[in-house]
């Protein structure tokens, strides 16, 4: 406990140098701390500081959190309230310049034009399929790296999972893209299929990973008194395995859901002539400059997320993420 | 620190030149094969604002903003540098950023930090509108005159008859098709927008707002009684009719294509058998040996031409000069043009292209061919065209029906 304390404190005043252990026993290394009077010089104030650190919990609490709040109360939560509120300016279309006036007009937009609705619930319709698909494949396959390899192949086969990580997503998309194509292997062609096809294989990884370690977690023990109280492999997963290992694959889900609801690169590649929220968010900056607008529509993933968080939550999942 | 602009191989450096490409999209009207009062000169005011009418010496380096491939320094490939030979001559230091998009461009300089800019036909006008930009005094520019008169003076360069920068190049949004499958051979526009054509589910269309001009070009031709005469003025009825021209096409679409390496893989496979496409993009697909041919419907077509502005703030106006008047001599003109793809803006470039027929690939020296192109340009609230008594639709409206044709 001192121990783990001490490493931390000197993370804080400086990195790399040996930090002292508690002031009653020498230093570490075998030093005397009266060999060279530059470094003992140099080490009271350290000394000092670790002390009075270890004597305030409190400011030690804070020094240690300010970086990790900042990050997110700046770089996360400032941007999403700057988007909200950058939803209700407009832009002067002409020069381009922002109009810092309160209007409801990109919301007035954004809720009666019908277009809007299709694309939203589209895009839901998406990211839920796709969550389905790699639950459906993801299961069995972190069942069996989980519980059926031998340890040696348990390492082999997560190694396995995280490979295609190492591809880059455009390199992926195209793959897909040509496989589909009608002179390709597959030759189904472009549409939302292919893309939810697409989406399923790239987020698969992500969804293997949360549910494979929830399933380490599990107890054997479990499907075997399971079994000798003579359960058949169905009933133990319905009422043993799925329940301990919901909230896992409901934390994988949480991946694979927000990564294809934001997606707007994979549908551009092989969606044929579909499109999703993203590529409305990009229409808007990219082609138009319209950042209100833009802010306005990227607002409504957003929305989605947090319902879908809020549920999630309830689960307990956000434990095992 | 020079930002590395993407290695040229590879679909992600392609879809990058794309997306340049894609974006870089100048202009307006070309010239008018009507009579109608050049658009340029609709009325508004830009900001006033002075050329300078002397140049000193260069202050030793230049920020500039552009396209992918418009300021290769030999970093992506030894033998395709026009910078490294421009800094020699002159001592100005290139300080190059490379942008995405036009909204891109466009904030990058009002922040003030760069001296010029590439500026697309859908960039310029704001750039100009809000006073970020100043006029240019070509008569500094010795090489100016040997710019193709076509490009000179134009709605997307100049606002009454001050010029705002100097022509980079240009090109057209041709019209291109699989020879095996289609056939006859297309000689119009309508291949893709009649709703019977055979070619249903193996259509291809540009992916951007912009392409509603493309529906308005071919509405020109084949509705006069709507009264179009610029694709990029369009009021609220001759707009309705475009996009409702875009909603029937949207059934015969099997794809709309935004990087080039996604439109020469879908004319490979034939998945795609006709469509709206770029020469360099015929090129390539040609090279990969797909059976394709390119032309320019009768009805005309659309186009994009760049623009080299400088900054009303520059901090090196001198060495921005320069470099203006570097990038359209004759030989760094046909470097680039022959790099990017497009049309040179240099009338002597053409003799100097390594591909000696180069410029004829891409119709430098075609004025004929060219008039019939309509330069791409931001559609404002004012109409181009010259109507006062009408409000056109801008841009943003343009971006938000797009979203509704592909619905």
């Amino acid at each position: 406990m001192d121990q783990g304390l001490d490493r931390d404190q000197g993370l804080i005043p400086a990195a790399g140098v040996p930090a002292p252990a508690a002031p009653a026993v020498s230093p570490p290394h075998g030093k005397e701390p009266t060999l060279n009077t530059t470094a003992t010089a140099g080490r009271a104030p350290r000394r000092r500081l670790a002390a009075f650190l270890h004597r305030h919990a409190g400011v030690r609490l804070s020094l240690l959190l300010s970086a990790p709040m900042l990050w997110l109360g700046v770089a996360y939560l400032g941007a999403l309230a700057a988007l909200f509120v950058t939803a209700f300016w407009s832009t002067d279309t002409f020069t381009g310049d922002l109009v810092k006036e309160f209007t409801w007009a990109n919301f007035q937009d954004l809720f009666t034009g019908e277009v809007y609705r299709t694309i939203a619930l589209r895009s839901v319709g998406v990211a839920a399929a796709v969550t389905l698909i790699d639950l459906v494949i993801a299961f069995p396959m972190a069942f069996a790296m989980a519980k059926l390899a031998s340890p040696r192949a348990q390492r082999w086969l997560v190694i396995a999972v995280l490979t295609p990580l190492w591809a880059s997503y455009l390199v992926k998309a195209y793959a897909w893209r040509i496989m589909l194509s009608s002179d390709g292997v597959l030759g189904w062609g472009y549409g939302l299929t292919a893309t939810v096809l697409t989406l399923s294989y790239l987020w698969l990884p992500y969804m293997i990973l949360p549910i494979y370690a929830g399933l380490e977690r599990l107890p054997g023990s479990l499907l075997e008194a399971a079994g000798d109280l003579g359960a058949r492999g169905w009933r133990t997963f319905r009422t043993v395995v799925w329940p301990l290992t919901f909230p896992a694959a409901v934390a994988g889900s949480v991946f694979t859901f927000s990564l294809s609801l934001g997606d707007y690169i994979a549908v551009k590649i092989v969606g044929g002539k579909s499109q999703l929220i993203g590529n409305v968010v990009y229409d808007n900056i990219g082609a138009a400059n319209n950042l209100p607008f833009a802010a306005a529509v990227a607002t409504v993933p957003v929305m989605i997320m947090l319902v879908y968080l809020t549920a999630v939550r309830r689960t307990g999942a956000l434990e095992n993420l | 620190m020079r930002p590395r602009i993407l290695v040229r191989n590879g679909a992600v450096a392609l879809s990058a030149l794309t997306l340049a490409a894609a974006t870089a999209c100048g202009g307006s009207s070309a010239p008018e094969p009507g009579t109608a009062a050049a658009p340029g000169r609709s009325g508004f005011t830009p900001p006033k604002l002075d050329a300078p009418k002397s140049l000193g010496a260069g202050e030793g380096q230049v920020n500039l903003v552009h396209w992918a491939g418009y300021a290769e320094d030999g970093t992506n490939d030894p033998k395709v540098d026009w910078v490294t030979p421009f800094e020699k001559a002159t001592g100005c230091q290139v300080n190059s950023k490379t942008a995405g998009t036009s909204d891109e461009m466009v904030n990058l300089m009002k922040t003030g930090e760069y001296d010029a800019v590439s500026a697309s036909g859908d960039a310029s006008l704001r750039l100009i509108a809000s006073g970020t930009v100043a006029p240019v005094n070509t008569s500094l520019i010795p090489n100016y005159a040997g710019v193709f008169e076509g490009l000179k003076n134009k709605a997307w360069n100049s606002v009454g008859g001050v010029a705002y920068g100097v022509p980079h190049g240009r090109g057209a949004n041709l019209l291109m098709w699989r020879t095996d499958t289609v056939k006859p051979a297309p000689d119009s526009w309508s291949v893709v927008f009649a709703p019977a054509s055979p070619y249903a589910g193996k259509i291809t269309a540009y992916d951007s707002p912009i392409y509603i001009a493309d529906a308005a070009l071919y509405l020109m031709a084949t509705k006069p009684d709507l009264g179009i005469k610029n694709p990029y003025a369009l009021d609220d009825g001759q707009f309705q009719a475009a996009v409702d021209l875009l909603k029937q096409q949207r059934k015969l679409v099997g794809e709309y294509w935004s990087d080039y390496t996604k439109e020469v893989q879908a004319f490979k496979s034939g998945d795609s058998v006709v469509g709206t496409t770029w020469q360099v993009i015929a090129n390539v697909a040609k090279a990969d040996k797909a059976p394709v041919e390119v032309t320019l419907p009768k009805e005309g077509a659309t186009g994009w031409s760049d623009t080299w502005m400088v900054a009303a703030a520059a901090k090196h106006p001198n060495c921005a000069y320069k470099w203006m008047d570097w990038i359209i001599s004759p030989k760094a003109n046909a470097q680039v043009a022959e790099y990017f793809g497009e049309a040179p803006a240099n009338s002597a470039s053409c003799e100097l292209t390594a591909d000696p027929k180069h410029c004829e690939t891409f119709h430098a020296t075609d004025e004929t061919y060219f008039s019939k192109v309509w330069f791409w340009t931001t559609p404002i609230a004012q109409c181009l065209d010259g109507r006062t008594d009408v409000k056109c639709k801008d841009y943003s409206e343009w971006t938000r029906a797009w979203t509704e044709i592909k619905g």
